[in-house]
């Protein structure tokens, strides 16, 4: 039974996903400090052509939308209608009614919960 | 004497956004762990990446089986936004690089709402406010991770559902129609010059919504490659709907500088 570092990892850390998030710590951490320094130490006080500014604005809504979709709707590779709809409608409603932000996570958690029990 | 105040009005500015930060960091604790990211990856990634956008969606697609590099790609692309806007402060910024290179990582997008001012940024509020939300975040963070312990089946809590909410909460703000803007997202200035004297018609509308087509093309292109792609390819593929960011008509002669014309007026 040969048993690699890499199982014995798994095994102290409880498995694969810990090891998965050290690398994304590391790599996203990496990344993001990166980009935040990129503008104030490199460039200056330059700025990036009008187009591709307008491109990078659009990154977060579109990603952010997409993360909604396929956290509500998707099932691995299906796409299903379950108690998370019931969650983000009420979301919804939540934010219609301003209500701030940990409301509106609380609210989607607790009407998901809800639905699954009855 | 003056200076010291400054700062202090950027902490006293961001106070108030503390008390939403420190339960949004919790939130962030419970939801890394219930993704299986342990205790103090969670942690160490909120003293070092202080984006809560792209660590929810790391740990929204690690949670999901997503697999490793869609995670890293897509909290990375998320953290794109953070180039343009470190361009709009890079000139109030002062010290050496590695200064520079410190005071920069405070700028989110909250700490840059609250030191603009009219298209202009303090640096003391700038850094005030950011050091606050640096503190809530972290502090937020070893709460939920804490707390995270106590809780249980993460499914029977509907926490799944609780992921989609938040994005949603995070891209609402971000969909509100406005004439136009020259830096950045978040809660950027909120008066909306609509374009008076600009185009009418579709073309017009396009130039007001161009997040909310970016939001929906965004929404279908996942939706559709979630049939035949793996978890988390859907969300990195969505990226390309920012084109229409770049392909924005600018039929308007004239119109970036009347915008800036507008933005740097105190």
């Amino acid at each position: 039974m040969p048993r690699g570092g890499r199982d014995l990892d798994r095994a102290r850390a409880g498995g694969a996903p810990v090891t998965a998030a050290w690398a994304i710590v590391l790599v996203v951490g990496v990344a993001t400090v990166a980009i935040k320094a990129s503008g104030p130490v490199l460039l200056g006080g330059r700025e990036l052509p009008p187009r591709v500014r307008g491109a990078l604005e659009q990154l977060a809504p579109a990603l952010l939308a997409a993360l909604v979709a396929v956290g509500v709707f998707a099932s691995g590779r299906r796409l299903v209608l379950d108690a998370r709809v019931v969650g983000l409608l009420a979301a919804v409603v939540a934010l219609r009614l301003r209500a701030p932000t940990l409301v509106v996570v609380a609210v989607a958690a607790v009407a998901t919960a809800l639905v699954r029990l009855a | 004497m003056p200076h010291a105040s400054r700062y202090r009005d950027g902490v006293t500015a961001a106070l108030p956004l503390a008390v939403a930060v420190v339960p949004f960091g919790m939130s962030f604790g419970v939801l890394a762990r219930s993704a299986g990211m342990g205790r103090l990856a969670p942690v160490v990634m909120s003293a070092t990446t202080f984006a809560g956008s792209a660590q929810f969606a790391a740990a929204s697609i690690l949670g999901a089986g997503g697999g490793l590099a869609a995670a890293i790609v897509a909290a990375v692309l998320l953290n794109v936004r953070y180039g343009p806007i470190g361009l709009s402060v890079a000139g109030v910024l002062r010290g050496g690089p590695l200064a520079r290179f410190v005071q920069a990582q405070l700028v989110v997008d909250e700490s840059w709402a609250v030191a603009n001012r009219g298209g202009r940024f303090d640096r003391r509020l700038l850094l005030g406010a950011g050091a606050v939300l640096y503190a809530s975040w972290l502090l937020g963070t070893v709460a939920g991770v804490l707390a995270g312990d106590l809780l249980g089946d993460p499914e029977r809590l509907g926490l799944d559902a609780a992921f989609p909410a938040l994005f949603l909460a995070l891209l609402v703000p971000q969909l509100r129609v406005r004439g136009d803007r020259s830096q950045g997202s978040g809660s950027g200035p909120s008066g909306g010059t609509a374009p008076a004297a600009g185009p009418v018609g579709p073309t017009a509308w396009l130039r007001s919504h161009t997040a909310l087509v970016a939001a929906v093309l965004g929404a279908a292109i996942a939706i559709c490659l979630v049939l035949v792609s793996p978890p988390g390819v859907p969300i990195i593929a969505a990226s390309v709907a920012c084109l229409v960011g770049a392909c924005r008509p600018t039929t308007a002669a004239g119109a970036t500088p009347t915008r800036r014309g507008q933005e740097e007026r105190p």
